[in-house]
């Protein structure tokens, strides 16, 4: 893992270039989430930051994907009211999709065109405006610049995460939502994605990331968010917790 | 000293009343149409069955007319009401549409002599008992509670729409390929046998609408049994961690 | 509008490309329908006087299984490999991706159609090359592309899709395989004066249908 202490990250993120005042990026007010009469997600009440690296903890069953995928407008609230941007999300779902850029588990892309192909059919579908360039850049910043020309069914699945990197960031999102993005990249590819982290978070973007390892999200965030049978028991500055605390109540499932 | 009943007690109240007048009205019905009415001219006996398959054709339909109305109401609104209305409805018209089919047949075959004809009526009930049956597979194969509702509703809203348009296609159909109509003799109905047609009709009415509000509550009570479950369920295991 | 149309546009263009380069589709359900009316040519007799209804049937259940098999197919593949979520993050209208895919699948069957045509042709020595046909093959198929690409994205998300899907398209679809099948029937036996009604149907059907489908796809794929 190349994360940086979460000491030294802070400091380098207070003396960015030009640090405006954060803005609030995403704000949640008693969100709720059932499946099949079963509560996932419980009265949850949040607000991150701009310019923030949150991490969110929780044993599986905890809700983490689920929050994420609230986020990302793939699954609507039960109730309660969830605003990025400023944008409610069940009033205007089309512009916050603008705003928001999502790593997960599948790598949305399709297997059978180049990663330029892949590019340009998102870059579409986003209204990206200097479309060629933009698509050059990110390929760049993945370190895929060579591959552009290669279908993605010839990629290595650390090959395949960068991709998906570099389309989560396509469209120049101020929100990035990351679902255990360790678990798929190699050891490079975690070199790219905290690279961009960081030049995302320096800029004034927001990123949530969940993950399963301990030490990495302890690492790797500003701020750690912890979910236990869907409600939200923890939120605090990475610097301040222990890993083995946490660890003894993750693991007292 | 006013008293106030309970709201349970007032609505099963309301839905007896509704049972008792469907009752009623269905006994005088059945009378009309299998005593008092003449025989028929040219089927006898066999044709008082019309009293019993016309009405039920009806509600069939019109029960499907309500999973049509619910379902466009559930996929706007959102409200689990809609739906519980929907699969009420959906599971008495089923149940209505078997029985319009099976006396269709018992009908036919003394008359003409065949179980079944492809006429335009019999062969879009047929079609759409199909489309109740695909309701409830859709519903029981859909996983979750609330994706077999919002895929249930499309299915009532896009087979009602499609009704018509099947009786057309097969009415078209049928005139090049004739053949036996059940149906009761051509000439205009004397009163009587209107009349009691008339009775039925409203009896049948009231008994869907009294089976409704039965099916109804029942659905209900289903959803918030099930709530109770999982609360109780999730109280039980947050306890367990907390301790 | 004009953005939803190059929306619509390179949805289109993606599933294509994917096509050409692997296949998958067109070969399988190509191979489907015929097979299926070679098969016919021996449960109906497809080679005597009257062979112009019964084989009018056999195409149209040809395609119709073959189209089915496309649709389950696409749809699983979109749904399997997570993709379906990935083109629901994009900023696009619900509606105009249940375009795109509809365009998609109404071009992979019409293009199994159009080969299969004079193939059945050929092998029944029935003279099908008249303008009238091609207009029933398209209203046709845009009724079942329409109709088809609905269901089969609420089937994909069921235990049991491969049942479910016929299952909820047999059905809803009889009115236009009635009405293709009479309508081919009349080309073929050069009875075109009475094609108008079916014509018709087929038509009032697609817009009707294309129309529902638009407007509820998007509680279709919420979740």
């Amino acid at each position: 893992m190349n994360a940086l202490p979460a000491e030294q990250r802070a400091e380098t993120s207070m003396t960015g270039v030009d640090s405006p005042s954060p803005v609030v990026r995403v704000s949640v007010s008693n969100l709720t989430k059932r499946f099949d009469r079963r509560n996932v997600l419980r009265s949850i009440n949040l607000e991150l930051y701009s310019g923030e690296r949150v991490v969110l903890l929780g044993s599986n069953g905890a809700g983490k994907t689920t929050l994420l995928r609230i986020l990302a407008t793939l699954s609507r609230p039960t109730s309660g009211v969830v605003r990025i941007n400023g944008l409610a999300l069940q009033q205007s779902p089309q512009e916050v999709r603008r705003h928001v850029g999502v790593v997960a588990h599948q790598p949305y892309l399709y297997d059978d065109l180049t990663a330029g192909e892949n590019l340009h059919f998102f870059a579409r579908m986003y209204d990206v405006p200097d479309e060629l360039h933009r698509t050059a850049e990110v390929l760049e910043l993945v370190g895929l610049g060579a591959r552009t020309k290669d279908r993605v069914r010839t990629f290595s699945r650390g090959m395949q995460q960068r991709l998906a990197i570099a389309r989560a960031i396509l469209h120049r999102p101020q929100l990035l939502l990351l679902d255990e993005p360790d678990t798929g990249l190699d050891r490079e590819g975690m070199h790219v994605l905290e690279r961009i982290l960081e030049h995302h978070v320096a800029s004034g973007g927001t990123a949530l990331m969940t993950t399963h390892d301990l030490r990495f999200g302890l690492t790797s965030g500003d701020r750690v968010l912890l979910l236990e049978f869907g409600r939200l028991t923890l939120d605090a500055p990475a610097r301040e917790l222990v890993e083995e605390e946490l660890d003894a109540r993750l693991s007292r499932r | 000293m006013a008293i106030n009943r309970p709201r349970s007690a007032r609505k099963s109240n309301g839905g007896m009343m509704l049972g008792l007048l469907a009752g009623v009205t269905l006994a005088i019905g059945l009378y009309l149409g299998l005593v008092y009415a003449p025989e028929d001219a040219v089927q006898g006996n066999a044709q008082r069955i019309f009293y019993i398959h016309v009405p039920m054709a009806w509600v069939a339909f019109l029960a499907f007319f309500v999973v049509f109305c619910a379902g466009i109401m559930f996929l706007w609104k959102r409200d689990p009401i809609w739906d519980q209305i929907a699969r009420s409805s959906a599971e008495i018209g089923l149940v209505f549409t078997t029985l319009v089919l099976l006396t269709g047949s018992f009908w036919g075959r003394p008359i003409w002599g065949t179980w079944w004809t492809w006429d335009a009526r019999l062969t879009t009930t047929l079609l759409l008992w199909f489309i109740y049956l695909s309701y409830f597979m859709l519903r029981a194969y859909a996983g979750e509670r609330d994706r077999a509702a919002r895929f249930s509703a499309v299915i009532g809203i896009i087979g009602f729409i499609d009704v018509p348009i099947i009786y057309m296609s097969v009415d078209w159909w049928r005139t090049l390929h004739p053949g036996p109509v059940f149906t009761s003799s051509g000439a205009a109905m004397p009163n009587s046998m209107l009349l009691a047609m008339l009775v039925c009709l409203l009896g049948f009415t009231l008994l869907y609408a009294y089976l409704m509000v039965l099916k109804f509550g029942i659905e209900q009570s289903k959803d918030k049994l099930l709530d109770y479950q999982y609360a109780l369920a999730e109280r039980e295991a947050e306890g367990a961690v907390t301790a | 509008m004009k953005r939803a149309v190059g929306q619509i546009s390179i949805l289109i263009w993606k599933d294509l490309l994917t096509e050409v380069r692997t296949k998958d589709l067109f070969g399988g359900m190509f191979v489907f329908a015929v097979l299926t009316i070679v098969t016919f040519n021996f449960a109906f007799d497809l080679t005597g006087v009257n062979r112009a209804p019964s084989g009018s049937g056999a195409l149209w259940v040809a395609f119709n299984f073959a189209g089915m098999l496309g649709l389950g197919r696409s749809i699983a593949l979109e749904r399997d490999r997570g993709s379906l979520d990935g083109l629901l993050l994009c900023p696009v209208d619900r509606g105009t991706i249940y375009l795109g895919k509809f365009v998609g699948n109404f071009l992979f069957i019409t293009l199994v159609e159009v080969i299969s045509v004079p193939i059945f042709a050929a092998l029944f020595n029935i003279n099908v090359f008249q303008l009238s046909l091609l207009l029933v093959l398209l209203l046709g198929t845009v009724g079942f592309a329409a109709v088809g690409t609905l269901l089969a994205v609420m089937a994909a998300s069921t235990r049991s899709r491969e049942v479910m899907l016929p299952v909820l398209m047999f059905p809803i679809l009889l009115p236009v395989v009635i009405a293709t099948v009479r309508a081919t029937t009349l080309i073929l036996t050069g009875q075109t004066a009475d094609l108008g009604p079916w014509l018709n149907l087929l038509g009032a059907y697609d817009l009707l249908f294309l129309l529902i489908a638009y407007v509820v796809f998007e509680r279709v794929v919420e979740e």
